[in-house]
């Protein structure tokens, strides 16, 4: 595998052949936001928060999808970056019924970490109130739709870790919307195993499990990259090595 | 079938079709479909019949003929007469009169000498109003897939290549990347399995270029997706095709049978190694299947979502293989491309978007319909002289082209010519082929809100700007087509716009705010003059209250 020297705001970096320019970029402490990028699992480039300047192209860039090149120069924090990120979250903001004081994961969310960390003070935007579901006929968790970002990490855990794929996408645009099964009620999916891997990969209170109250909810997201490391080594116990013992 | 039967299949047609005296072909597509083609092929044919002159002449459905405003339209094809508007009596009329004694029927003609097809130039098109859209025989005696006999006997993939490469063909879907290019990246991309893709998901309000090309000649196509997928090494070809297209779906799996039987696709075509099998796959209504990464996802039966590029699907397309994927009119370039020679197709057009572009002109102009022009022409030229401008009594404000991508182009930039490059230094883009003409009773903030409604709609929900955006963009733009926004939310409006062009993650978000950004350009005062004065935060008390209650 060949190694690439790429320059990186003005510092240079080395990257193994087929690693993000985000990968490097968190390797070495260089914060880049991101927010539906989640290791483990396959990056989307759907944020749009981790864009990056490129230079000789005018176009911007998703660091979780693209590969530094040799003698390529990026820019990660450039004043129009800044201001597309702060707008972003802004946008995520009006669109969806955010209430903190009253969010289960208050204080480790992190849309709020975003918004703390663009610097939103305001919204400038008229909030969209849209009229969304909550489902909580599933016995162990709730689905509020009004807290939904539409990252679809979910989606992308519950197909490529768990295997189930209960999640997926219905309607489009801005009446785009999580489902379970065929629109199904969460609690009647018959592909859900109640793993309970969507709702610790949820970055905000969309996904939360019944019983936590304002603020209570903690998320441990790194699980998904344990499986997934494991999976790629090969250090699993399937159930032939149960068998063969 | 080996190439001396294809030949002598040509001759043997050539021989029939010179057998009747008259050979009458009346528009089939959808446009004279849907103004009544039917009632007057039926009173021709009862009419022939009655007569007893119907052996002697030859009823034919063939492709567009473009006058779509002037149908249902019928071409004597002997002595080149076009009439317009027939309905039955006037179908009588042509038979009786003209069919039986030879008089034309002058007070229903339009004149082949009008503007309109003066100035146009058919490479696309060269097959309207010759051949029958749904007889392959007829298509290989108008030199139909002589052009794939030309590769298959005696061109290596490497020369096909490099004779697209030197004829300069550019996309014509509207970006307008080089055609030869994207071959040669595909052909050199690592694979035991590539793809040929055909973009027929043609989405923009008011165009219907590919429609009409898979209507009227769709083995044009078929020939230039197999001449592709010779050249890159592809075995296989999938048009994907948008289901509110059921005519040509129709006219496309029987074309593909045709050829099938003919051993023309398949295995050992035209016996010699090469195979190449052709499906059609249609699609559910999504605009943004139109760009090729959620097309491909779409033919692999997954939600059409785009992904960002790169890796291109000329390095990893359909199931992660290499892929080229061209629009229909880009395949139909293909066939006289090779037949005749890149240094012909580099003499039409500029220098640098050489050939013709298929347009599909509408709006406040005099004559509607399907044209075909050389790269280069004036904006003027399309609009005034081919369109016969705008209709008595109104004045000109703007040319629409590119759809709900593009951007209004105002009178002073008429004399621009039509190519790429001029196109986008306007604020607009070729597009596929849209063009809609706006005269002075037009308002332009509305016309930037209808399009931004239609993006707000197609946009897949997937990035943040895209679907957030639009839909912001919608609401400031319905608030000054109200007159109720202010000078704030017009520069807000702006701000956006140009975030989301930046920060979108596929061409229709990076798009959209197109004909929001060129009507400001160019009609700005239109936006000012409808805005409030002060911001409502700044009037009286009551505005404050009545704001607040709203938003709750």
């Amino acid at each position: 595998m060949g190694v690439v020297t790429f320059t990186m705001d003005d510092v240079q970096y080395s990257a193994n052949e087929g690693d993000t320019i985000l990968k490097v970029a968190r390797d070495n402490g260089v914060h880049i936001p991101t927010l539906c990028f989640l290791e483990g699992l396959s990056p989307v480039g759907a944020c749009r928060l981790c864009l990056v300047e490129i230079e000789g192209s005018p176009k911007l860039f998703p660091a979780c999808t693209t590969k530094p090149a040799e003698g390529m120069i990026v820019r990660t924090q450039t004043e129009r970056l800044k201001k597309y990120r702060k707008m972003i979250v802004e946008l995520l903001a009006s669109e969806g019924n955010h209430q903190c004081a009253v969010c289960v994961v208050n204080g480790h969310c992190e849309l709020q970490d975003l918004a703390y960390e663009v610097g939103l003070d305001h919204v400038r935007f008229p909030y969209l109130y849209p009229a969304k579901t909550l489902d909580a006929s599933h016995k162990e968790f709730v689905i509020d739709r009004n807290r939904c970002v539409l990252c679809t990490r979910c989606v992308r855990v519950c197909h490529e870790v768990e295997g189930a794929h209960v999640w997926d996408i219905a309607n489009r645009g801005i009446n785009c919307e999580i489902i379970a099964d065929m629109n199904t009620p969460w609690g009647e999916s018959d592909l859900c195993t109640s793993c309970g891997k969507c709702v610790r990969v949820c970055p905000v209170g969309a996904l939360l499990e019944k019983g936590a109250t304002v603020g209570e909810l903690k998320k441990e997201r790194g699980f998904v990259k344990v499986i997934v490391t494991a999976r790629s080594k090969h250090e699993w116990i399937t159930v032939e090595d149960h068998e063969e013992e | 079938m080996t190439i001396e039967d294809l030949h002598e299949l040509a001759e043997k047609e050539r021989q029939r079709q010179a057998q009747y005296k008259y050979r009458i072909l009346y528009c089939s597509s959808a446009g004279c479909v849907s103004s009544g083609c039917e009632a007057a092929r039926t009173a021709l044919k009862q009419a022939l019949e009655e007569h007893g002159v119907a052996k002697q002449c030859e009823l034919v459905g063939t492709g567009c003929l473009g006058m779509c405003g002037e149908g249902p339209l019928v071409l004597v094809h002997n002595d080149q007469t076009l009439y317009q508007r027939v309905d039955a009596t006037i179908a009588r009329k042509i038979v009786e009169e003209h069919i039986l004694k030879g008089n034309i029927v002058r007070e229903h003609t339009i004149d082949l000498n009008d503007p309109f097809f003066a100035e146009q130039k058919k490479i696309v098109l060269e097959n309207m109003g010759k051949i029958n859209a749904e007889s392959i025989e007829e298509y290989i005696a108008a030199d139909g897939y002589s052009a794939l006999v030309k590769v298959l006997s005696g061109m290596t993939p490497e020369d096909v290549i490099s004779e697209i490469r030197r004829s300069n063909l550019r996309g014509r879907g509207g970006a307008g990347y080089p055609t030869g290019l994207k071959w040669d990246i595909v052909r050199k991309s690592p694979s035991d399995q590539k793809y040929v893709v055909c973009n027929a998901d043609e989405g923009d309000p008011g165009a219907f270029m590919d429609r009409s090309v898979l209507e009227g000649d769709p083995h044009r196509v078929l020939e230039g997706m197999a001449i592709a997928g010779y050249a890159v090494g592809a075995n296989q070809g999938y048009i994907y095709v948008r289901a509110e297209y059921p005519l040509a779906i129709e006219r496309l799996r029987l074309a593909i049978k045709q050829a099938e039987r003919l051993g023309i696709l398949g295995n050992r075509i035209l016996e010699s190694n090469f195979n190449f099998h052709i499906d059609i796959r249609i699609g559910a209504g999504a605009f943004v299947c139109g760009e090729e990464t959620a097309l491909i996802r779409s033919i692999m039966g997954r939600r059409g979502r785009p992904r960002p590029r790169p890796p291109f699907p000329s390095e990893k397309g359909l199931w992660d293989k290499p892929t080229v994927i061209n629009n229909v009119e880009t395949f139909a370039n293909v066939p006289p491309i090779i037949r005749n020679g890149a240094s012909w197709f580099t003499s039409i057009g500029t220098q640098k978007s050489p050939g013709t572009k298929v347009f599909a002109l509408a709006g406040k102009v005099k004559r509607t319909g399907l044209i075909e022009v050389p790269m280069g022409i004036s904006l003027r030229k399309v609009v005034f002289d081919i369109g016969g401008g705008t209709p008595d009594g109104s004045t000109f404000k703007a040319v629409q082209t590119g759809g709900p991508s593009g951007g209004c182009i105002p009178e002073q930039h008429l004399d621009l010519p039509v190519d790429y490059e001029s196109l986008q230094s306007v604020g607009s883009i070729m597009g596929s082929g849209g063009m809609i003409v706006m005269d002075n009773t037009s308002d332009m903030v509305d016309v930037a809100k209808f399009f931004m409604e239609f993006c707000m709609d197609e946009s897949c929900g997937k990035c943040i700007p895209c679907r957030v955006g639009t839909k912001h963009i919608y609401m400031m733009l319905d608030k000054i087509v109200k007159e109720e926004g202010t000078e704030e939310d017009f520069a807000l409006l702006q701000e956006l716009c140009v975030m989301v062009k930046e920060t979108s993650l596929c061409g229709l978000g990076q798009s959209a705010p197109n004909p929001v950004l060129s009507t400001i350009r160019f009609f700005r005062e239109e936006y000012t003059k409808k805005l409030q004065p002060t911001s409502c935060y700044e009037g009286n008390a009551s505005t404050i209250t009545e704001t607040n209650g709203e938003q709750k």
